[in-house]
């Protein structure tokens, strides 16, 4: 009996020590962490959204933890401990099958886009393995009164009458708009590394003294991270969602002042080719160096067919300058 | 004091064994039940991800669901009755004793097939903790649980407490220490009231691994430690390394939750020790195979067409899958495997090729000797083959592709190509996953046949007595 009561008592005794200090001190310590700057709690609608995320595992793929590690500027600034107080549960996750969600609310502020991507998320990224939250939306007749229908290219959308968002759907989409980092004041962050740089060919057609040099793949490789699941890959947009830039006026404008300033500033509710599209253009101006918006903008002038005279990172920083009044 | 093992047990009626027997098949079918359905779930996963429109379009098949149905199974209702099963059978046999409460066991399985059945019902309606993982159920599924595991517990120590040898063999320090532990763990996890934001954080670190390294770890050893000398007719080769690997194991396993959340917003002092400790957790990991892997030495003849091939794959994911985990923790190597599909390779080649394996080769190897029916060698040999294949498909699949989804970021590539560059790892990890679905439904139908599927053949009938031999 006295030998039971060592191992089973003795071992549990230790245990249970171990457990006070690794796990419940620590625990009740950083729950009193204090917020950060500008940290805020979430609204109601908000919250019913984050719970419409935890019902349906959405942390599953998404990590909500920005590291200290340059591979993860793409997702904003590293995640700090004040960030985390109105997070309960915590939902840091522990894989990344899908990209960080920390500050979506900043990257992708586009409130068209995201009920387009929960309802089927192959409508504007055709590669994504992502699972559709159909389930979290209604085809009905006709939409509502006040209630916008969910834009959806024709592959993609009900053969009979529209697609409008559930209540959870709305709370859903509220919270993911709601994850913004606050910055962190005197934090300035570095910028994005780039891939590292294969030797790139001007894509420029014809003689390459004559056209200023871009670098092509940078170009490509900073369109497809930052305008493509609007834009789409092949530049032809999303109809009824997003404008093609393949043939866009704005692009093949030998003046790039309108493209610029859209790159820089946003758009909505502008008429474009004859067409009001719902979906909101997001500013970059905070995102993109000059010389990385020069190479996109290059990359949609020279894609596609597009042909158009090049930009310098100079003219960026005069039209970013322009901002400034 | 290890020859007792070995020796017959006396003072036991027909009625102690029949009981004994009773509970420790219906364990086994309950688990191998639990099995075929939550890797039924897994292989509906692993297809997602190759065909995201496989099974989609409505919430109670959507994968942020039925992932945790998953994960909670396997672990919570596969491997816990799994291993209670066979800590039962071990406990009374290494002490030569009766299983003091049949009823008590009973009551256990009850508990754990509600807990399961319930949490995969709220899994599936949405109801989940909190996607804090391996603790999604909520609290009163929980509940259930821990009264599943304190009932346990208290079967496991009276059986123990009424033994006739003098000793108390090594196993049952494991599996005693092991369930009481967990009752600890899970009370930890439950109480609400002083985890918020960053403190939970640092309370799911700590129990994540301390499920895996104080639950499943020390019952799966613990049943090593009985099963390997009966397999291989010989005592284990060094008692006291196995008391000094239960010591080590209980003292440095607790303390490395927080490699789980390196990089995270943390304190830095608590990641450090995590990975100071994750390095320490080697002796006790090498010191646990070494024993077995010396116990087994010289007697390949052993491995032929026997459930000790199941043993000796358990013990080898062991060793393989902690040292991996090890590797892991260091922040360099973090770096790149961090939040990738490495993590789910290395989750696998210790799930199962450490923990599930070892259930099998405890299935296989103890219980026909309290029913006295063997499984068919055929069987058990396809069983173990594709299994084994299957597994080292799956584990290589997605150690490659993890490490390419690593890369892949730290080249600041668009996220999307780690997506595009996972498709053939991800098909690759469904076929592998394929072939381990199919050999669990062998291992059903091999547990029926070693259990009620028919008649105890004549010659294989053995008394009580010669069964404890
Ligand atoms: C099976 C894994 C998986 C699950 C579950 C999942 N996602 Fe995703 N998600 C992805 C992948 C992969 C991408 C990247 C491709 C794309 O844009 O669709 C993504 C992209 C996203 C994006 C765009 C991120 C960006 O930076 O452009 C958002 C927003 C998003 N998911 C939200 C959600 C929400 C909300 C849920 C739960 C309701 C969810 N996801 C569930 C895999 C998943
Ligand atoms: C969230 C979706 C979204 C993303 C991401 C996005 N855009 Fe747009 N873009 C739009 C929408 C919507 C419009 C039209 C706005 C309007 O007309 O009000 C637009 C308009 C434009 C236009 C102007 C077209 C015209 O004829 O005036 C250009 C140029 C453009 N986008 C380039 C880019 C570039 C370059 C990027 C990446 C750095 C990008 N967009 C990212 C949605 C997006
Ligand atoms: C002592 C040796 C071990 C060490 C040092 C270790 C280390 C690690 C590390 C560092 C991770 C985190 C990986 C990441 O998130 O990037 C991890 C995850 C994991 N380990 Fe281990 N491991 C060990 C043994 C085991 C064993 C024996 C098991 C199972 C019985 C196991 C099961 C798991 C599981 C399931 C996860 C995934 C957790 C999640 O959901 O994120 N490990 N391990
Ligand atoms: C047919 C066999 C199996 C298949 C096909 C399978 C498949 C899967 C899939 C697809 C996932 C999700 C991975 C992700 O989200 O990226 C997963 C997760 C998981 N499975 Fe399995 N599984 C199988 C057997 C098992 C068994 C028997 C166990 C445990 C005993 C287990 C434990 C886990 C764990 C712990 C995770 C979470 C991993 C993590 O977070 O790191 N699986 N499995």
């Amino acid at each position: 009996m006295k030998a039971l009561i060592l191992i089973a008592g003795g071992s549990t005794l230790v245990y249970a020590i171990l457990a006070v200090l690794m796990g419940v001190l620590p625990g009740i310590e950083l729950s009193k962490t204090p917020p950060g700057p500008g940290v805020e709690s979430l609204t109601p609608l908000a919250a019913k959204g984050r719970a419409v995320y935890v019902a349906n595992g959405c942390s599953y793929c998404h990590t909500q933890q920005v590291r200290p590690l340059p591979e993860d500027r793409v997702f904003g600034r590293p995640t700090a401990a004040g960030d985390l107080v109105y997070q309960t549960p915590e939902l840091l996750g522990s894989e990344r099958n899908g990209p960080d969600l920390s500050n979506i609310g900043n990257r992708q502020p586009s409130k068209v886009w995201q009920y387009m991507h929960l309802y089927d998320p192959r409508s504007v990224q055709p590669l994504s393995i992502m699972p559709d939250f159909s389930f979290l939306f209604r085809v009905v007749a006709e939409a509502p009164p006040g209630v916008t229908p969910v834009a959806l290219p024709p592959a993609y959308a009900p053969k009979h009458g529209v697609v409008i968002p559930t209540q959870k759907a709305v709370a859903l989409v509220a919270y993911l708009l709601s994850l913004k980092q606050p910055p962190i004041p005197g934090y300035v962050p570095p910028a994005v590394p780039m891939p590292s740089a294969v030797p790139s060919t001007p894509a420029a057609g014809g003689a390459p003294a004559a056209a200023p040099a871009f670098d092509a793949t940078e170009g490509a490789q900073l369109f497809s991270q930052n305008c493509a699941v609007c834009h789409q890959a092949n530049g032809e947009g999303i109809t009824g969602a997003f404008p093609p830039l393949k043939g866009n006026a704005a692009v093949l404008n030998d003046d790039p002042t309108q493209q610029l300033h859209v790159i820089l500033e946003g758009l909505s509710n502008t008429n474009v080719g004859g067409t009001v599209y719902p979906g909101a253009m997001p500013p970059f101006k905070t995102v993109l160096s000059d010389s990385q918006i020069a190479n996109i903008v290059d990359h949609e002038r020279t894609s596609w067919g597009n042909n158009a005279k090049l930009v310098t990172p100079a003219e960026v920083a005069t039209e970013r300058a322009k901002l400034k009044h | 004091m290890q020859a007792m093992v070995t020796s017959s047990s006396s003072g036991l009626t027909a009625a102690d064994e029949g009981a004994l027997r009773t509970v420790f098949n219906v364990y086994t079918l309950c688990a191998a039940l639990w099995l075929v359905f939550a890797t039924f779930i897994g292989i509906v996963l692993a297809f997602k991800f190759v065909y995201p429109e496989f099974w989609a379009h409505a919430g109670w098949l959507t994968f942020g669901r039925l992932r945790p149905i998953h994960t909670n199974d396997t672990f919570y209702a596969w491997a816990s009755i799994g291993l209670v099963g066979l800590a039962y059978y071990i406990a009374a046999r290494s002490s030569r004793a009766r299983l003091y409460s049949a009823k008590l066991a009973w009551v256990g399985l009850a508990l754990f097939n509600i807990a399961a059945i319930a949490g995969t019902v709220t899994l599936d309606l949405g109801i989940n903790d909190g996607t804090l993982e391996y603790r999604e159920w909520v609290w009163p599924i929980r509940l259930v649980f821990l009264a599943a595991l304190v009932v346990t517990a208290w079967n496991l120590i009276a059986t123990v407490a009424h033994r006739n040898t003098k000793d108390i063999y090594l196993s049952n320090w494991y599996t005693i220490g092991g369930v009481l532990w967990t009752c600890i763990i899970a009370i930890v996890a439950i109480i609400p009231w002083y985890q918020y934001g960053l403190g939970q954080v640092a309370v799911s670190g700590f129990f994540m691994h301390n499920a895996v390294g104080l639950w499943f770890t020390p019952m799966a050893l613990g049943i090593l430690y009985y099963a390997i000398p009966k397999l291989f007719s010989r005592p284990i080769y060094s008692y006291a390394l196995g008391v000094f690997a239960f010591w080590t194991n209980l003292i440095f396993y607790p303390i490395i939750g927080s490699h789980h959340f390196l990089f995270s917003p943390l304190p830095w002092w608590l990641q450090t020790i995590a990975i100071v400790f994750s390095v320490a957790m080697l002796v006790p990991v090498w010191a646990g195979s070494a024993n077995y892997l010396l116990t087994m030495r010289g007697r390949p003849q052993r491995l032929y067409r026997s459930p000790a091939m199941f043993v000796l794959v358990g013990v080898l994911g062991y060793l393989i899958g902690s040292s991996q985990g090890t590797a892991e923790a260091f922040r360099s190597l973090q770096e790149v495997w961090h939040l990738t599909n490495f993590t789910v390779g290395h989750s696998h080649l210790t799930m199962y090729g450490f923990i599930t394996f070892v259930i099998w080769g405890g299935v296989y190897g103890l219980l026909p000797r309290i029913t006295g029916k063997q499984a068919n060698n055929l069987l058990m040999g396809i069983h173990f083959w594709w299994a084994t294949i299957g597994m080292i498909i799956y584990v290589l699949a997605l150690s490659i592709g993890g490490t390419i989804q690593g890369l892949d970021w730290i080249h600041g590539l668009p996220f999307i190509d780690s997506v595009v560059n996972m498709a053939p790892y991800w098909l690759w990890r469904a076929i592998g996953g394929g072939m381990m679905f199919l050999s669990h439904l062998l291992f059903l139908w091999n547990v029926w046949f070693m259990t009620y599927g028919r008649k105890q053949p004549k010659a294989l009938a053995v008394t009580a007595t010669e069964a404890a031999a």
